[in-house]
């Protein structure tokens, strides 16, 4: 019996799902992945976080009467009566090596492009936005990498969690995910501004600054810990 | 927008033809209507497609439309000579064919349904309608300098979305005219570039140029002056592989030279400088 049959109770209504064709019945409320799990099914790979930040559980369902395929993540997604499931353990989208030193966009026409050549593929049919478990406007990162907008990609797909779905579902193939770490890359290092207050911080703590507050705190008792944080008090500097 | 175009930049005027949007959005900014670049924009898909069942790649200008349409506008203006053929080819197709107008809009379920509503146009034909203006802000007269002008396909070709004369187009040189320069007759100037080719078939690309730039030269041009990115880049990358180095103009750098703006033409091949220089036009 695994921990999540344990949550359970008897009066729970339950639903029908179907997983990878075959038929379950599971208590209505239960996320996919812990449906999946009620049902038998042991994750080794797709599965990580749990808390919708990391990406690794992408699943592709559909709900009765609709026929349409939907995209979201596991651990994020209520299961619904009559729904049709499968999980994406891993998505194998190529991703082009480079050298951080030889992308710098003053060097280049278009870097994105040199890259990632499919993006002029794109025919805006805007199926990787629909398909973002993050709501992010992918069609319109990848439209700012075409015209060179380096910044205004990274910016767009800041909040992304490479789950990989845009790619599955693009017509042109294009690689969405690994477009934008490119342009998140390039902006650190060639357009975001540097910041003072990093590198004051660092000479800080080479200095010592804070051995004695880190010595304290590694010394210190879990429950005091936690309360330490709770409380704590962050002001801006200056 | 009545003191302002709203403006559809396309790709190519971001990267490589960045000149070109430098030159015309000072020309228009000193004319008084300036252009002003739409919130949201989409590639065009830059060559028109030819294949029979192609509604989906109606799909990036048809997008557009509605962008401009939700921004409450009725007119688009485009740099692009290519931008612009796609684009009006498109919003021509939706008006003249109800069937993929309702196909496009069931599938654009994410927007409203596009009204029809919205108008596109090139560059040319807005600064056609601007001459008086053009003649006042002309203040320093590009005398003596001999351009042949050059359309290429896209702005005449199909006549469905033609901006001139297919065979005898003068837009271009009417507004040229105003700035002072003396046009040298051009046979070649409706001719093909050899366009995309540049890809990888440059020898095809290089016979082209050949042709056109030699006609001009031979007829006395010092320039050419034309207004398509992709024309410009093939005119004037691709006559390394000729004896000519003639400056590639786009008109719009043109034009803002004889205002008395200044262009920054840094992306040029054959650096135009030295020609400006002689005729004393630049110091």
């Amino acid at each position: 019996m695994n921990e999540n049959e344990e949550e359970v109770n008897e009066d729970q209504e339950m639903i029908e799902i179907f997983v990878m064709g075959k038929r379950y019945n599971v208590p209505k409320g239960l996320t996919i992945m812990t449906a999946l799990e009620y049902a038998g099914y042991k994750f080794v790979r797709g599965c990580g976080c749990r808390g919708g930040f990391c990406g690794a559980c992408s699943t592709v369902y559909r709900t009765e009467d609709e026929y349409k395929l939907k995209m979201d993540l596991a651990c994020q997604t209520a299961v619904e009566d009559g729904m049709f499931l499968v999980q994406l353990p891993f998505v194998p989208a190529v991703r082009e090596e480079f050298d951080i030193e030889e992308v710098d966009p003053e060097e280049h026409d278009n870097v994105m492009l040199d890259y990632y050549p499919e993006i002029a593929r794109c025919v805006s049919c805007n199926t990787c936005t629909k398909s973002c478990p993050q709501d992010i406007e992918v069609m319109d990162y990848v439209q700012a990498a075409l015209r060179g907008d380096i910044e205004r990609c990274a910016e767009l797909s800041f909040d992304c969690i490479q789950c990989g779905l845009c790619s599955i579902r693009c017509p042109a193939d294009i690689k969405h995910y690994h477009l934008a770490q490119l342009a998140r890359r390039i902006t650190g290092r060639y357009i975001d501004k540097n910041s003072d207050e990093l590198d004051k911080r660092v000479e800080e703590i080479k200095e010592g600054k804070y051995d004695e507050e880190m010595k304290e705190m590694v010394e210190m008792e879990l429950e005091k810990l936690k309360e330490t944080y709770d409380t704590r008090d962050i002001k801006e500097e200056g | 927008m009545e003191d302002s175009y709203l403006y559809y930049p396309g790709c190519t005027l971001k990267t490589k033809a960045s000149d070109y949007e430098d030159s015309a959005m000072k020309v228009m900014e000193a004319l008084g209507k300036p252009l002003v670049e739409m919130d949201d924009w989409y590639c065009c898909g830059a060559v028109q497609s030819l294949a029979t069942d192609d509604i989906m790649h109606q799909i990036a200008p048809i997008r557009t439309m509605c962008c401009a349409q939700e921004q409450g506008e009725d007119t688009v203006v485009t740099l692009c000579d290519m931008c612009y053929n796609v684009l009006k080819q498109a919003n021509e197709r939706m008006k003249e064919n109800e069937d993929d107008l309702e196909t496009m809009n069931e599938f654009l379920t994410e927007d409203p349904d596009y009204e029809l509503g919205v108008e596109v146009y090139h560059i040319l034909q807005i600064l056609s309608d601007m001459k008086g203006e053009i003649e006042k802000a002309v203040k320093e007269p590009l005398d003596g300098l001999k351009v042949a002008s050059y359309y290429g396909c896209m702005l005449l070709r199909p006549d469905t979305v033609a901006i001139d004369d297919g065979e005898d187009p003068s837009i271009m040189e009417d507004i040229l005219e105003l700035t002072g320069v003396e046009l040298i007759e051009n046979e070649k100037r409706t001719e093909c570039c050899g366009s995309y080719h540049t890809v990888n078939r440059a020898d095809i690309v290089e016979k082209r140029v050949k042709e056109i730039v030699g006609h001009a030269k031979e007829d006395g041009a010092e320039a050419i002056a034309l207004s398509c990115p992709l024309c410009q880049f093939n005119l004037d990358f691709h006559q390394r592989a000729t004896e000519f180095d003639l400056p590639v103009f786009y008109f719009t750098e043109l034009l803002a030279l004889a205002m008395g703006l200044e262009p920054e033409m840094k992306k040029h091949k054959i650096d135009p400088k030295s020609l400006l220089e002689k005729k004393e036009i630049m110091e």
